[in-house]
């Protein structure tokens, strides 16, 4: 179990700010992100992409950013769980909270912040009836650990990058690798298309164009895989696994089950401190709601300094807060 | 001004008017008239969360672009008439046309 002062559930820009406004009051932070890597949306959508609204900042790359905000953290030793989705909050007799992922990774804190954004980015499924049937049961979204897929039949979907990066690697690591595309050609990288075809005329891997997936075979657990191609005619592959690829999309997920006020899919909160409507839980950035609301990164990082203040009562109860400037104070590592 | 109908998921109809002088888009409009748009990234052609199929206009719209067509291939589903709502201009080429909403994320 990982015991930390304040639990941020959402590791883009402002739960990393939020970082910083933590620790310039001593209170430390373990941050939680479905994403595998930390900045959010700005990492996973928008990278190289430049954004002209950061204060101090004319321009700068979206990635830049999120780089610039783990140095600025970094004094303050924030701990992450990556990869991982927060599906409960328990709250404990003493008023604190229990945060347990989807993983059964548990986080003990006094306080909650949620900085999801638009929440969960979750990935797009097909249309495939009986498709959760076999979630987990040979229909994965993700390639967590490639040895799962050691000697074992695997289709993949889809035709961006990460079909074709997974298709390079797996070609390596299963018995048999398919790749389904529903087009003629690939619009991802043209070096791993180039690659993929190699590997297609080397027989390292099956490349079946002009195809979608129709129909999922098997008593359940994944057994096949039935194709349909662009004039109707159907095939049937026998498969150990199929992983789609079509992108993430977010999804305001179990955050809806929390208990709090939601509107349109945000969480509604008090400007005084972005408090949500339980104790110890509060909402920054994208996520929250309330008269006024911009949706900017600049807001997001006003709304972690105010917020964080706020929740210093409940870090340490016993303690007057007084409030400190960098300039005066400078940045008191842990 | 330019007049020209919105489909919902359900499939319910409704005709929209929006200034054509604003250099609006129609995922903006889309969104300004409550419509269950995401558009997680904002507009930059980057997230497919504004999928809309044209249903009649595609003639004067014309097809989707490079970049459109770079984030719908990633769908699990999109079609000849597809386009992404954040890179059509709301201009004169709309009125009449029949813009239906798409995708599961909106």
């Amino acid at each position: 179990m990982i015991t930390t002062d304040i639990c941020i559930i959402g590791a883009g820009p402002v739960g990393l700010f939020a970082v910083f406004e933590a620790g310039l009051l001593k209170m430390r932070c373990h941050l939680i992100d479905y994403l595998p890597q930390v900045g959010g949306q700005l990492s996973e959508i928008y990278p190289q992409k430049p954004i002209y609204d950061i204060p101090g900042y004319p321009e700068i790359k979206a990635q830049d950013l999120v780089d610039n905000l783990m140095d600025q953290i970094k004094p303050f030793k924030p701990t992450f769980t990556l990869g991982e989705r927060v599906d409960h909050l328990a709250k404990q007799e003493d008023g604190s909270f229990m945060v347990t992922t989807n993983d059964k990774t548990k986080v003990h804190a006094q306080v909650i912040v949620i900085a999801g954004g638009l929440g969960v980015f979750e990935p797009r499924k097909p249309a495939l009836e009986n498709l959760d049937h076999f979630e987990g049961n040979g229909v994965t979204y993700m390639v967590k650990n490639p040895e799962t897929f050691r000697n074992k039949k695997v289709m993949l979907a889809g035709g961006g990058d990460s079909a074709l990066d997974w298709a390079i690697y797996l070609s390596n690591v299963a018995e048999r690798v398919t790749l389904v595309h529903r087009n003629e050609t690939f619009r991802g990288a043209p070096d791993s298309a180039a690659k993929v075809y190699d590997l297609a005329n080397n027989g390292k891997i099956d490349l079946i164009l002009s195809a979608n997936l129709k129909e999922l075979g098997g008593n359940g657990k994944l057994k096949s895989v039935k194709l349909e191609g662009k004039s109707k005619e159907e095939i049937t592959i026998d498969t150990d696994y199929l992983i789609p690829l079509f992108g993430l999309s977010p999804k305001l997920g179990p955050i809806a089950d929390w208990g709090l006020n939601i509107d349109r899919n945000a969480i509604e909160v008090d400007t005084r401190d972005y408090s949500t409507g339980v104790d110890r839980i509060f909402a920054i950035g994208d996520i929250n709601t309330y008269p006024g609301k911009l949706k900017l990164i600049l807001c997001g990082f006003h709304e972690a300094a105010i917020m964080m203040h706020a929740a210093f009562k409940y870090v340490y109860p016993d303690q007057k807060l007084s409030f400190k400037y960098t300039t005066v104070n400078g940045v008191n590592s842990f | 001004m330019v007049k020209f109908t919105v489909e919902d998921h359900e499939g319910i109809r409704q005709e929209i008017e929006a200034p054509d002088d604003m250099g609006l888009s129609l995922m903006e409009i889309l969104k300004a008239s409550e419509y269950p748009v995401l558009a997680t990234c904002g507009g930059m052609a980057l997230c497919a969360t504004c999928h809309v199929e044209i249903l009649e206009g595609q003639d004067e719209l014309g097809e989707a672009t490079d970049a459109e067509l770079d984030q719908l291939e990633n769908l699990p589903e999109y079609f000849p008439t597809s386009r992404l709502a954040c890179q059509v201009r709301i201009s004169p080429l709309l009125e009449g046309s029949i813009v239906k909403l798409r995708g599961e994320d909106n």
